[in-house]
């Protein structure tokens, strides 16, 4: 069987990073596996601006930042195999893949970091009522399909879910001459960026409406319109608010789950809350030598966030091969308490933990003028006023390694507090 | 005297900001919490703008489309203009990211650019 020190399963931004920082950490026999046509996943449809904020100082489009990963990986000689899809992992780490030329092979890694992304709800996971007429689609297969593709999805578009995606494909379609006739949501805020809403609904005034959702599909072979209800507290249809718009499509942005099938197969533990991988400190998970980041690992905002936690990945399995470290027999457990719906990583292993370790987390609720706190097995370490904090916005805390000086906690809780 | 109001954009916080342009232009922001909010009040009341992105057809590339975007931000009154001229617009490959596609579109001064390398088929 061939050997690879680390394989890297996916080549999105995710994929590239932690492959780039693999390499630069001192392997040399480092492998992607891409199941697409090109490197770069999803970044290539998104054609918007906005990314690279953090990373380059810079308001990049998706391919643009896409590149720089890709060019760095083609600098620094990384193979990489495209059209191949992986269809196992096991827990001893043997990977068989499938492409056009090789067949099936399977291989031998030494670690293994996964980076398969995520993928979007789909209507059926929603329950919606009614016919399945041509004219439904997620919005990220929309912004494929005319980004990538260049189609045109419809001419009159009602959109399901005030995600990011769906705000910036309201803008889109609106751009290239789709009317956009509402976008409603089922919680009583957005779950995308203030600025989406600004610059993709306000700016061509297409209306939000809040703690409303779709309680009916309407048109057997093409959409022809939606009944929308608003909802109450409980998020459920209140009988008599009942309104049709007539649309000939209908987007649905309802969230983003990770793509964990492989991480499944191999034996990783994954995270209720997340859908990802459990993993400690080093984004290691429950299968030693199995590290996981970006998407797969929890849904991100920031693809600048995704980079830098790949990069940490990457070097972390280049540590793993070189044998250097080691687990330590001490682990210290993270807890997501109150307002607080999940940390990553969900533990530390103090022992071999470097100097500082961020972790990330999303509160369940919009918080105004509320505190961070953490507590080391009750005891309140630090509290940290937020101006304001929403589910759509990741956070983060830094434990520091001579923060255990006076003892190592059993486990260390993150909560919202007045 | 006019009066706008904004959700401000430059943090999470999102303030709701009143802008007021006087008689003779001078230009008021309350309900901001911090000068990037009272800023970016003034700009969105006096000159909004915003980097326009879209896709235009591409021939003998690997890919039917190439994304391409104004190199940098244009009067916001200008976005259908360019995308009119965006839509007129077609590519042959090679195409390097930063290549300019149309030059001064819509008379902004500002180009159209790729944003996306695609080597020729």
């Amino acid at each position: 069987m061939n050997r690879h020190d680390i394989i890297i399963i996916g080549g999105g931004p995710a994929g590239l990073a932690a492959a780039a920082a693999a390499r630069e950490a001192g392997v040399e026999d480092v492998l992607i596996l891409e199941r697409d046509v090109r490197l770069g996943g999803i970044l290539n449809q998104c054609i918007h601006n906005g990314f690279g904020l953090h990373t380059f100082g810079q308001e990049l489009t998706g391919p643009e930042y896409a590149e720089r990963y890709a060019d760095k990986v083609e600098e620094l000689h990384i193979p990489y195999k495209l059209k191949t899809i992986v269809a196992d992992v096991s827990a001893d780490r043997i990977v068989t893949y499938v492409n056009a030329e090789e067949g099936v092979q399977t291989v031998q890694a030494g670690a293994i970091v996964l980076a398969m992304g995520c993928r979007e709800r789909p209507r059926g996971a929603l329950g919606l009522p009614g016919y399945r007429p041509a004219g439904i689609y997620t919005a990220g297969t929309a912004q494929r399909l005319m980004n990538v593709e260049g189609y045109s999805v419809g001419k009159k578009v009602f959109i399901l879910g005030s995600g990011d995606i769906g705000l910036i494909m309201a803008r889109r379609l609106t751009l290239e001459g789709a009317q956009v006739c509402c976008v409603a949501e089922l919680m009583p805020y957005s779950g995308g960026l203030n600025r989406n809403i600004v610059q993709c609904l306000n700016d061509f005034n297409i209306p939000l409406r809040l703690s409303h959702t779709v309680t009916r599909i309407h048109g057997k072979r093409r959409v022809e319109g939606v009944t929308v209800s608003e909802v109450d507290e409980n998020r459920r249809p209140i009988p008599g608010t009942e309104e049709f718009y007539e649309c000939d499509t209908l987007l649905l942005s309802c969230g983003l789950l990770p793509e964990n099938e492989l991480s499944r197969a191999a034996g990783v533990k994954l995270d209720r809350v997340t859908g990802g991988p459990v993993v400690d400190d080093k984004l290691m998970s429950s299968v030693p030598g199995v590290f996981a980041c970006g998407n797969v690992l929890h849904v991100h905002d920031l693809v600048d966030y995704v980079s830098e936690e790949a990069e940490r990945a990457g070097r972390q399995a280049a540590e793993y091969v070189r044998g250097g470290g080691g687990d330590g027999e001490t682990v210290v457990t993270l807890e997501a308490a109150g307002g607080v719906r999940y940390t990553v990583p969900q533990f530390i292993r103090p022992d071999n933990m470097a100097d500082s370790v961020t972790v990330r987390f999303r509160v369940s609720d919009v918080f105004r003028d509320r505190s961070v706190a953490v507590y080391y097995d009750g005891v309140r370490v630090s509290k940290r006023k937020k101006r304001i904090m929403a589910p759509g916005e990741m956070e983060q805390i830094t434990i520091r390694k001579d923060g255990f000086k006076a003892g190592i906690p059993k486990k260390i809780t993150v909560c919202v507090e007045d | 005297m006019k009066s706008y109001q904004l959700t401000c954009i430059q943090c999470p916080i999102g303030c709701a900001l009143t802008v007021t342009v006087g008689d003779g232009g001078e230009v008021t922001v309350t309900g901001n919490t911090c000068p990037r909010g009272a800023a970016y009040g003034e700009k969105e009341v006096t000159h909004p703008s915003r980097t326009v992105t879209s896709t235009v057809p591409l021939e003998g590339g690997a890919l039917p489309r190439l994304p391409v975007r104004t190199r940098t931000d244009v009067p916001k009154e200008k976005i259908f203009d360019i995308m009119a001229q965006i839509k007129k617009t077609a590519v042959k490959a090679p195409v390097r990211s930063g290549d300019t596609v149309i030059e001064n579109a819509a008379g902004t001064g500002v180009d159209v650019i790729a944003t996306k390398t695609v080597p020729a088929e």
